[in-house]
């Protein structure tokens, strides 16, 4: 009998939960069936008029019937809750399409791109990055590298001139005097830097940019140690399918001394405007230390050899981003900026 | 440095390339090709005809109807031309053929003008006849050309024959960069005997015989060189029996493909030699030299000389001069003196083939205002042997040319010519520089291909070569014809380096980053400014930054201070900016400034790095001193820096304006700009700025960090508001509250201020929010109470009163 009206109250509770679609009304359901005064704790009570044998049984019926509706209202409120938010999320569609809310990050000049570049590789291969001064004496500008009062070279430059012993240095082969004269070998250092020539401003020229001087000074440091390390730079600034082309040219403080062209990196080679055709893109300066230059600054070019080379960071920038005009580099329109 | 495939191809007559090749070889040899141009560029089927009749237009006036004989056929040919006659040899286009450009002689067009056939004014016209303008070319270089018309061939040319053939011009001209450390090869001889060491090709110096009259030399002329310093050689010949004339076509082309324009013979024998061997030579009107005795010597200072293009010139007495017996007849290797110029009646010629020293020259035409075709050859310094053998080649052209007849031997004075030179060859050192393995027996066989002969172990350097001095220099010539591109390609096998950069580049680096992620874009700008600055940023007459280093030789005013301060090029850019419409700009710089330590400077500047922030558009001066702080904070700064408004900036805004201090030292500055100066550079906005001075930060600077545990015990707010006198700065609350709070008080917030309608005149409201936390253990709320009566009495002392 007991049994019978615990079925008929359970198929009561889950009916009525079944019908409903409220949280509310569920809570009202668990009231009624289970709480202090609902219709399960009512048969509980009246659990005195069992015969105490049978009281065990009947309250486990009791306790199954009461887990029974529970797990159901529980289930049931679980899934009302998710129409719910599914609902809500439904109503919450929007357009991603519509504009990016930025961080208003800004952004590194090409130059900086370019030295970070170059530093990464050389610091990846074991140099150290040095700086010297801008604003040079004559001696490490031109003397110390090859380049005595009356030589060619010192007019080529076009210096621009403090008074007859300083300036501003129009090369960064300036440093290579400095770490020298240290008299700590081996060397294997790049010296990334402004320096300035008096070069009226133009599309392709200005009076001030930056290039970055590389020495390394061992023992039994050969051309061919030249050629590999500039070959590996290359790819790594270029690509990997970048090909290396060393010409003979001249420099005073190297000897021997080359100018390396770079495959094109836009058009691979084939020929295209940026390498007028060419299939070919000079870089950069090289070339074995001059014994002179060694031994002026101390170090016996019997046992020490080495090489070094200077490369133009904007000229790096240029090609590599396509810019046009050098102007653009210094004059800071921010739209121009915004680019890299 | 040009030089002409035909001509090369004299001395190297086993020369077979094209010229593709032929310029990619020179190239990798060490001879750099910059560009070549063929001159027969567009010029196709022309051929040469021989005009056979011509008739009037039946229709138009100004054209004739031609018959013209080209060799096989007789063709008919319309032209406006009217400068020819029946029987004139002149090159024809054929129809389909191709010409370099119009005969107005303006500008060619890239892809030349094609010619067809076609009716003109309904009579059919097979071709065209041409003029030197549209073969490409003008008067200049073939000055028999008539001014105006068809270019007419002499009599005897053959019929049917290639026009542009019969005018020299299927040849390839090459325009080569020459490095300063290579004088020989200002000249073709120079460049061919590169292309035969390129090529591993016999080389063939012009066989040189000087036909001589009788009479001797030395009794026209005597030379006494005074300054031999500055005049190393000086080798002089007489011509006697001068015959002007035109020079033969084969040298008018071979000076037309270098750009210099035929004049007659002797003009063009000179300029020849200059071209063939490098030497400049000089040619005086013997006849106007007194005592037919030659003195080389400095000027005297002050002196003025008139040179032979009429204009007076200013000497001193470093300028060399040519004299003759009484009085000064040229500056030496710039330009020869009016008054012994070579004019039409000449009679007799002294020739002068000199060398000087180079730099001098090079000094001298700079500070008289005239460098010359000669003093840019002079200036590099040249081969007194060379001026020997020009001088003798120049007299054999003379008496081969008919120009004159050469007297007897040659009269020099100088400095004695240097003895040669020798290099011991050293095969092993060369390998080792180089990185190769070439056998000696190859080393002597390229160096025999330059020229240079190997005796023994000793390399005798030829006089031409002054640029080999040493080992490495003969490595330089083995590497460039065993080929630059057979070298093995290594890394250096040295001992183990760490690579790094230094501690201010990192921080330099931090400071970028964290430019970049407060929004800043990075500008670079100049180092040099204009004096104006200083006027423009309003610093006083006896501020600190007008003491800055002046640039000697600038490029004008604009770039003539080195920039002891690191605004003007920030607020220049933003100006740019904002002038252009660009909206919420925010830039930074990394650069230098320029610190004299004494003036005039005597020793190299302090080069002061500056982080130089700058925006205009969204944000305050609180965004700005943000930046800073971030920064600062970067490298474990924050803690002790503090913000004086006593900045003394006469740029900035007098009330919106600090000074960045770190443990009591300035490190930087930042505030608004001065309206005044936002109007000297065209903004019409507010401008912030910051500058951070780097050499101050590093002392300080560190990236070391100490984790110091995430707090376990709660923590306990309490706020505070208040009412303040206007003139107290909230750091100075800020920093009592700090001390007077202890160790227990965690941090603080300014969560309020105002000033306006419901606080009392000269006060202001703000409000903290203080938050103490202990690390070991929950606060108690007397402890919290103690630390806040502490706070409260600081204030009241402070005259700030408490609102409830």
């Amino acid at each position: 009998m007991m049994k019978e009206k615990l079925d008929q109250l359970r198929e009561e509770a889950l009916k009525q939960i079944k019908e409903t679609d409220s949280a509310d009304r569920l809570n009202e359901i668990r009231v009624a069936f289970l709480g202090k005064k609902g219709e399960l704790t009512g048969i509980l009570k009246s659990m005195k008029d069992v015969a105490p044998e049978d009281r065990p049984k009947v309250g486990q019926m009791v306790n199954d019937t009461r887990a029974e509706i529970e797990k159901v209202l529980e289930e049931s409120k679980t899934r009302m809750e998710s129409a719910i938010r599914e609902a809500k999320m439904k109503a919450e569609v929007i357009d991603v399409t519509l504009p990016a809310k930025k961080n208003k990050v800004g952004h590194r000049h090409p130059n900086t791109i370019a030295l970070e570049e170059v530093e990464r590789i050389f610091v990846g291969m074991g140099y150290e990055v040095v700086e010297g001064p801008e604003v040079e004496k004559d001696y490490y500008n031109f003397e110390a590298l090859n380049i005595p009062a009356d030589h060619p070279a010192k007019d080529e430059q076009d210096t621009f001139y403090i008074n007859a012993d300083l300036l501003l240095r129009t090369q960064t082969s300036s440093t290579q005097v400095h770490e020298m004269e240290k008299g700590r070998i081996p060397i294997k250092m790049i010296a990334p830097g402004r320096v300035f020539r008096a070069d009226e401003v133009d599309a392709t020229h200005s009076p001030s940019f930056h290039q970055v001087e590389g020495l390394v000074v061992d023992k039994d440091i050969t051309f061919a140690d030249l050629k590999g390390t500039l070959a590996e730079f290359s790819k790594q600034i270029f690509g990997p399918d970048t090909k290396v082309k060393f010409r003979p040219h001249h420099f005073p403080f190297t000897e021997p001394s080359a100018e390396m062209d770079v495959s094109c990196f836009k058009c691979g080679g084939k020929g295209c405007r940026f390498c007028k055709g060419e299939g070919w893109i000079e870089i950069l300066g090289c070339g074995m230390v001059h014994p002179h230059v060694l031994e002026m600054s101390g170090i016996d070019p019997k046992e020490y050899t080495g090489f070094a080379f200077g490369v133009g960071l904007e000229r790096i920038a240029l090609l590599k981003y396509e810019i046009d005009d050098m102007r653009l580099l210094y004059e800071n329109d921010i739209r121009f900026l915004k680019q890299f | 440095m040009n030089a002409s495939l035909s001509w090369i191809k004299a001395y190297v007559p086993d020369l077979e390339t094209t010229d593709q090749e032929f310029f990619d070889a020179m190239t990798l040899s060490g001879t750099k090709g910059e560009s070549y141009t063929r001159l027969d560029k567009n010029l196709e089927k022309i051929v040469v005809g021989q005009l056979k009749s011509i008739e009037p237009h039946p229709d138009a006036d100004k054209l004739v109807i031609c018959q013209v004989d080209i060799g096989t056929e007789i063709i008919q040919i319309v032209t406006g031309a009217s400068n020819m006659k029946v029987g004139d040899r002149v090159p024809v286009v054929l129809d389909g053929g191709r010409v370099a450009g119009g005969h107005d002689g303006s500008a060619n067009p890239e892809d030349g003008i094609k010619i067809t056939a076609g009716k003109l004014r309904g009579v059919l016209s097979n071709g065209m006849m041409c003029s030197i303008e549209e073969l490409g070319s003008s008067r200049e270089f073939y000055p028999e050309a008539p001014e105006n018309g068809l270019y007419i061939f002499p009599e005897d040319t053959q019929l049917g024959a290639d026009a542009a053939e019969v005018l020299g011009l299927r040849d390839t001209v090459f325009e080569y960069e020459i490095t300063s450390n290579r004088v020989d090869c200002y000249s073709i001889l120079g460049i061919a005997r590169e292309a035969a060491a390129t090529y591993n090709l016999p080389f063939h110096m012009p066989q040189v015989s000087v036909e001589e009259t009788s009479e001797k030399t030395s009794d026209y002329i005597s030379v006494e060189v005074r300054d031999t310093d500055l005049c190393t050689r000086y080798c002089a010949r007489v011509v006697t029996d001068i015959h002007i004339a035109p020079s033969p076509k084969w040298m008018q082309r071979r000076l037309a493909s270098c750009g210099i324009r035929p004049i007659n013979n002797l003009v063009d024998i000179t300029n020849y030699i200059m071209l063939e061997y490098g030497q400049p030579m000089h040619a005086y009107n013997l006849d106007t030299v007194a005592g037919h005795h030659i003195v080389v010597k400095r000027a005297a200072d002050g002196e003025t000389f008139t040179t032979l293009d009429g204009q007076e010139r200013k000497l001193d007495s470093e300028v060399l001069m040519i004299c003759d017996a009484d009085k000064e007849i040229g500056i030496a290797g710039i330009m020869g003196g009016e008054n012994s110029m070579i004019t039409d009646d000449v009679k007799t010629v002294l020739f002068e083939a000199a060398t000087f020293n180079g730099p001098n020259i090079r000094k001298s035409a700079k500070r008289i205002g005239l460098r010359t075709d000669a003093s840019g050859f002079f200036e590099k310094g040249l081969d007194p042997v060379n001026a020997e053998d020009a001088i003798n080649r120049a007299c054999q052209l003379i008496s081969e040319l008919g120009c004159g007849k050469v007297t007897s031997g040659i009269v020099e004075a100088g400095a004695p010519v240097a003895p040669q030179k020798k290099i011991t060859l050293e095969p092993d050192r060369i390998n080792a520089l180089l990185g190769t393995d070439i056998s000696r027996d190859e080393m002597v066989a390229i160096l025999k291909r330059e020229q240079i002969t190997v005796d023994g172990d000793q390399i005798i350097v030829p006089s031409f070569r002054q640029d080999l001095n040493q080992m490495c220099d003969i490595a330089e010539e083995v590497a460039r014809f065993f080929g630059y591109d057979k070298i093995p390609t290594t890394l250096p096998k040295s001992s183990a380096t760490t690579g790094k950069l230094t501690f201010k580049m990192r921080v330099e680096a931090k400071a970028r980053e964290v430019a970049q992620f407060c929004g800043f874009s990075q500008a670079y700008t100049y180092s040099f400014e204009s004096p104006k600055v200083f006027d423009k940023l309003l610093l006083p007459e006896d501020a600190k930054e007008r003491k800055c280093i002046r640039i000697s030789n600038p490029l004008g005013e604009d770039f003539s201070v080195m920039r002891t301060i690191s605004l003007n090029g920030m607020l220049t850019s933003l100006s740019t900016n904002y002038n252009r419409r660009n909206k919420d700009v925010r830039l930074y710089e990394m650069g230098n400034i320029y610190v004299a330590k004494k003036l005039p400077l005597t020793e190299l500047p302090d080069e002061r790095m500056q982080l130089t922030l700058g925006f205009y558009g969204e944000g305050d001066f609180y965004s700005m001193k943000g930046v800073i702080e971030e920064f600062l904070d970067s490298i474990g700064m924050l803690d002790k820096v503090e913000y004086d408004p006593k900045a003394g900036k006469p740029f900035l805004h007098p009330g919106r304006q600090a000074k960045v201090v770190y443990d009591g030292e300035e490190i930087g500055y930042l505030g608004e700009v001065h309206p005044q100066v936002c109007d000297n550079y065209d903004m019409d906005t507010h401008v912030y700025i910051a500058v951070i001075d780097l050499p101050a930060v590093l002392p300080h600077a560190s990236f070391d960090r100490i984790y110091t545990g995430i707090a376990k015990f709660p923590a306990v707010t309490r706020d505070i508001s208040m009412v303040v006198p206007s003139d107290i700065l909230a750091g100075d609350i800020e920093h009592m509250i700090r001390q007077r709070g202890g160790k227990i008080l965690e941090s603080l917030e300014l969560f309020d201020i105002y000033e306006g309608a419901q606080i009392k005149a000269g006060f202001k409201s703000m409000a903290y929010s203080l938050s103490f936390r202990d690390k070991e253990k929950t606060l108690s709320d007397d402890e919290v109470s103690a630390a806040m009566k502490k706070i409260l009495n600081g204030l009241e002392s402070m005259k700030i009163e408490l609102r409830s």
